[in-house]
């Protein structure tokens, strides 16, 4: 579906060359983020992926406010109804009913969101941070800085991701609570250890294009103004690199909400009073076999999947809008 | 290319040293003493404890220990775990093989679909056919292992009843009936991890394709008279190939990770589920253990890949 646009794409491309050059009045030039959003656009399923990513972004952020209710209260009739009697606990107080212990569905959907997501994103900004850092420093000086940060990054890719994640989430999460509090601490641990183990690919895609762009005759003029090394890494190389890396930055978050949701899964990410969609999934996995009781697990997993098939989308459509090559 | 793969497990060996520092280190600087449940109880005397710290080298600094764990692990002496009361050997080897029979199986049918579905979506590039499977596959990928999990469970277990959901690696019967049940046992968990890496697959099969089908040397083929058959299947795909091969094998320890939830979920007797009781129980030796193995087998999947890489393909030169 990526290609489905290339054909009318080949035939704007020479006017856009005009319009830019010539500039007749009445047309705007266009700038390179203007052009991407004009190319994402034409990609249905990847906007529609961001209206889906944004709307449950907002819904996840502003529920809370909207929809009271305590996302840990627990109503007794409402669990006795709907493990007892034999049905979904469905009512005007608990629109998606309640868990085993009659907690809120909705209102732990809305909060147990909160936390996928900040860590996803806040995972991926470490990820990022560390794998631009590495990959500029790689590409830019090359040599022996080169050879040992590329080393350094065949190390972290020839280990374990998953195990080495349940391994540090286990040992560590007791001093990290002792610090920063039961949610903050296994937050800090969780973003720093994804955001760890998943900068790899950013920093080799970084370094490549940094290797080929510092022998271009644009920093070869800055250098001879007098730009000093952080500014040309900075303002003059490092923008032109950033589109793969906000593709590779926009698929890391789903990536990272699907370790998050894993950890929680396997009991090793947050604490389960703590709500997640990972941990509402696992908690409510004995709730699959009665049919009033299995929207219990497979309303978070719903969720999880909505989120990560949009981000996947918006991926997509960013590949094909950010990558000028594949407008040819 | 023979020194090039000789080179390649020299290198090899550093990074798996490297690696089972920084496994050991970070298993050795977790807070909490392994003996913790001694200190719990009032029988054992402080002095019993040093004496006890001293005999297992608790006391000695971390380099020591790692040399000596070193030295004894590479033996075939991976320690004694506590939590089984066994030696780790024979256990991990024990679950070893019922991993990697799950996992063989559903990388068998990985493959089987999505081979075939990746040509066919390349080859009827924008037809409804490709449309669906593409969007198939987007949705395959998008579903992480512990969800689908539940879901095959929801349908073909609870509600339709055909398949267990809980693993037993012990039939009742001999034979045919064995096999059969054997294969029932397994079907969901293998399900699961398929489909998983079908979708993948299916994408970078159908990415290839296309790809080649582009280039220079299939418009000769076919100016050469061709059937178009014989282009797409004996020039196309001999091509395209190359890269998926690759990529099979750089999958192979990712889907590890894979078999550690399903495992899990359907409470298969494996590896990946060794490591979760282990970690959770504290099991220290296992753990240690297991982790090793699954780097080796990541470091092994490079090496391999690069390897294969060089057969298939003649363009590459070695330096």
């Amino acid at each position: 579906m990526a290609d489905v646009t290339k054909a009318s794409r080949a035939g704007a491309a020479p006017a856009r060359g005009l319009a830019v050059a010539g500039g007749p009045k009445g047309r705007r030039s266009r700038s390179l983020w203007s052009d991407a959003w004009r190319q994402f656009r034409k990609h249905k399923l990847a906007l529609t992926g961001t209206f889906l990513l944004l709307f449950i972004a907002l819904m996840v952020t502003f529920g809370p406010l909207l929809y009271p209710t305590n996302p840990t209260a627990i109503d007794i009739p409402a669990s006795i109804e709907q493990q007892v009697q034999g049905q979904p606990a469905f009512s005007a107080a608990h629109p998606f009913g309640v868990d085993d212990l009659g907690q809120d569905m909705l209102a732990r959907i809305f909060v147990g969101g909160r936390k996928s997501l900040l860590v996803g994103l806040m995972a991926v900004i470490v990820a990022m941070t560390i794998g631009t850092l590495v990959g500029a420093m790689a590409g830019y000086f090359g040599k022996g800085v080169d050879s040992l940060l590329m080393r350094l990054t065949d190390l972290f890719i020839a280990l374990p991701q998953l195990p080495l994640l349940l391994l540090i989430s286990y040992l560590y999460r007791d001093r990290l609570r002792d610090i920063f509090g039961l949610e903050t601490g296994i937050l800090i641990l969780l973003v720093v250890v994804i955001g760890a183990l998943n900068w790899m690919p950013v920093a080799r895609l970084v370094r490549a294009s940094f290797l080929s762009l510092k022998e271009k005759e644009f920093v070869e003029a800055a250098r001879c103004i007098g730009a000093s090394t952080p500014s040309i890494i900075f303002k003059h190389i490092l923008p032109n690199v950033l589109s793969p890396v906000i593709v590779a930055a926009t698929l890391g978050v789903g990536a990272a909400i699907i370790s998050e949701s894993t950890l929680s899964f396997l009991g090793l990410g947050f604490p389960p009073d703590v709500p997640t969609w990972g941990s509402m999934l696992s908690n409510g996995r004995d709730q699959l076999i009665l049919p009033w009781t299995w929207h219990v697990p497979v309303l978070p997993g719903i969720m999880i999947f909505l989120v990560v098939l949009s981000i996947n989308y918006i991926g997509d459509g960013l590949r094909d809008a950010l990558d000028p090559r594949s407008r040819i | 290319m023979g020194t090039y793969i000789i080179r390649r497990v020299l290198t090899a060996i550093p990074t798996l040293i490297v690696i089972s520092m920084v496994i050991f280190a970070i298993l050795k600087l977790a807070p909490g003493d392994p003996l913790a449940q001694f200190a719990a109880n009032p029988n054992v005397p402080p002095e019993v404890r040093q004496n006890i710290r001293r005999q297992l080298g608790l006391d000695d600094p971390i380099p020591v220990q790692y040399a000596k764990w070193a030295g004894e692990w590479v033996q075939g002496n991976w320690g004694f775990s506590f939590a089984s009361r066994t030696d780790v050997q024979p256990l991990i080897l024990d679950r070893l093989g019922t991993t990697l029979y799950v996992i063989g199986l559903s990388y068998a049918l990985a493959l089987l679909i999505a081979i075939p579905i990746g040509i066919l979506s390349a080859v009827k590039q924008y037809s409804i056919f490709d449309q669906v499977a593409t969007t198939i596959a987007f949705f395959g990928f998008s579903l992480p292992t512990f969800f689908s999990g539940l879901l095959v469970i929801l349908l073909f277990s609870v509600r339709l009843g055909w398949l267990p959901f809980i693993y037993e690696s012990n039939t009742a019967h001999d034979g045919l009936l064995g096999l059969w049940e054997r294969l029932k046992f397994a079907a969901l968990p293998v399900l699961v991890l398929g489909f998983f890496q079908a979708a993948q697959l299916m994408r970078y099969t159908r990415a290839s394709m296309l790809e080649n089908i582009k280039l220079d040397y299939v418009r000769t083929a076919r100016a050469k008279g061709l059937r178009e058959r014989t282009v797409v299947y004996t020039h196309v795909l001999r091509n395209a190939m190359i890269p998926i091969i690759t990529i099979i094998a750089l999958n192979l320890p990712g889907i590890f990770s894979g078999a550690v939830v399903t495992e899990t979920i359907f409470r298969v007797p494996g590896i990946g589920s060794l490591l979760i009781n282990s970690i959770q129980s504290s099991d220290t030796p296992v753990v240690m253990s297991v982790v090793f193995i699954t780097s080796i087998l990541v470091v092994v999947f490079n090496l391999l890949a690069d390897v294969i890489y060089g057969v298939l393909d003649p363009r590459i030169k070695y330096s």
